[in-house]
């Protein structure tokens, strides 16, 4: 259908369209820019209602679910928001996440890499124990993060004995061909004494070469993480 | 009568293709991967499953409303217009009418279907995009004779699609329903177990599409040909179930 030419409206219905336009960019521009607070961060639902809420589509709420909760962390002052945050919250929502996908890492990958390497002990704690539960459901596929949780065991919380317990349940439930040499071996190399630098990089090159991180994002983050560990060594050297 | 369901059908389909519907097809695509392509900026990992699970979740059911909005307005305005009035005066069978319409959707469905289902196999297997394309023309042929079924019930826009949207989210939440509706029950109040009753009354009588166009084929590879076996029959089950009522329903219509 053919329309009419500009000039055929009213004028006073363009002023009103124009003033209108105008009105609702002003208060666009009036209103506080939206920012996710930590204390902000509520309990999810249950897990029936997140099913329900899905529509059959579990695995799409399982990463809209770990994107949400991230947003809560991923902004500027990353290390004070994380000590601001509730972690019986994030845990409850990671929880909630790999319950509706349960083939996926990424709440393991959130908990061991982004909120277990906080400076807060209860709390690293917690992170630790999260992943470790949820390596017991599913060893042969969860071991990666474990074994990122040994490490931060035994550096961060020096904590030998539960370094040593994360270990073991690798070498001892992460049976299938697929989990690398070096992970199963990772008890003893835990009582070496080597620095953590050191054993970073064992780590993530055991994981390079093994061909597990294929994500670029996931590849890029930890190359990253080694770097910042590397800096702060580097520091701590300097200071003694 | 293969003849004039033919025409009908052929119309249809000509109708859909000259209404822009592909045009809004497109649209659709584009913003499936504009919307995930954002999301997978910001996956700290697992950045391709997750844009993949998003714009699955996204194709599915906007395939879904573009198909059953057509059908509603498409039924709904050729009933405005007294055309099927004049088809009904010619000698055609009511259920010529209806199975050349129906045939008309079904043509039509397969093209958002293949369309999405080829966007999927950038992401993953020809096995697996091809499972989850066919299960998705499936679920949108099922979609398509429930949306008919509705006009021929409500005759009204409004009440066709709200029925069609509401009879598609139920089919797709089912299993939850039901889960939840049993964990209720080991709570023995009366009420409870009675919900629990209708719940799987209502699970009795819809498709659980849950179990249709999985998106876990894409991201997880793990379809199985088997799994179309059951989608298959379950399907066509469900399309002589909505087919015969709509022919019940048309028949009964005093035009």
């Amino acid at each position: 259908m053919r329309e009419r030419s500009i000039s055929s409206v009213p004028k006073p219905a363009l002023v009103l369209l124009a003033l209108a336009f105008l009105a609702q960019l002003l208060w666009h521009f009036m209103q506080p820019t939206p920012v996710a607070k930590a204390e902000n961060l509520m309990a999810p639902p249950s897990l029936a209602s997140m099913r329900l809420a899905s529509f059959g589509e579990p695995i799409a709420l399982s990463k809209v679910a770990m994107l949400y909760v991230q947003a809560f962390d991923n902004q500027a002052g990353l290390h004070l928001s994380f000590q601001q945050l509730d972690y019986a919250q994030v845990e409850a929502w990671l929880d909630r996440s790999i319950a509706l996908d349960p083939r996926s890492q990424y709440p393991l990958f959130a908990a061991s890499q982004l909120y277990g390497e906080i400076n807060n002990e209860a709390k690293q704690r917690r992170m630790l124990d999260f992943i470790y539960r949820q390596f017991l459901l599913d060893p042969n596929h969860r071991w990666k993060a474990l074994a990122h949780a040994a490490t931060l065991a035994r550096h961060r919380l020096n904590d030998l004995a539960l370094a040593q317990k994360y270990a073991q349940a690798i070498r001892l439930y992460a049976t299938a061909p697929e989990v690398p040499s070096w992970a199963k071996q990772m008890e003893i190399f835990l009582l070496e004494d080597m620095n953590e630098l050191e054993r970073a990089k064992i780590l993530l090159g055991g994981l390079l070469q093994s061909g597990q991180i294929s994500d670029p994002h996931e590849f890029k983050f930890l190359e990253q993480r080694l770097a910042e560990l590397e800096t702060s060594l580097a520091n701590k050297v300097k200071k003694p | 009568m293969f003849k004039q369901i033919y025409s009908i059908a052929t119309y249809t389909l000509l109708e859909a293709l000259r209404n822009r519907l592909s045009w809004l097809i497109l649209i659709v695509v584009f913003l499936g991967i504009g919307l995930s392509g954002f999301l997978n900026a910001l996956a700290l990992t697992e950045s391709q499953a997750t844009q993949l699970a998003l714009l699955a979740a996204f194709l599915r059911f906007s395939a879904a409303f573009l198909l059953a909005t057509f059908v509603v307005t498409s039924m709904v305005r050729e009933f405005n217009d007294k055309g099927l009035e004049l088809l009904l005066s010619l000698a055609l069978p009511r259920a010529a009418y209806l199975l050349g319409k129906l045939a008309g959707f079904a043509a039509l469905a397969i093209v958002p279907a293949f369309l999405f289902g080829a966007l999927s196999l950038f992401f993953s297997s020809l096995t697996q995009g091809l499972l989850w394309t066919i299960s998705l023309i499936f679920e949108l042929w099922i979609v398509a004779a429930f949306a008919m079924l509705c006009v021929l019930s409500f005759n009204q826009i409004m009440a066709a699609l709200s029925a069609t949207l509401g009879f598609y989210l139920l089919a797709r939440s089912i299993t939850a329903l039901q889960l939840i509706a049993k964990e209720g029950q080991l709570e023995t109040s009366s009420s409870q177990q009675f919900m629990s009753m209708v719940m799987n009354g209502v699970a009795a009588v819809i498709p659980h599409l849950d179990n249709f166009t999985k998106t876990e084929w894409l991201v997880y590879q793990t379809g199985q040909w088997a799994d179309l076996k059951l989608i298959v029959l379950q399907s066509t089950i469900c399309l002589a179930l909505l087919v015969s009522a709509g022919l019940f329903d048309l028949y009964r219509k005093n035009i």
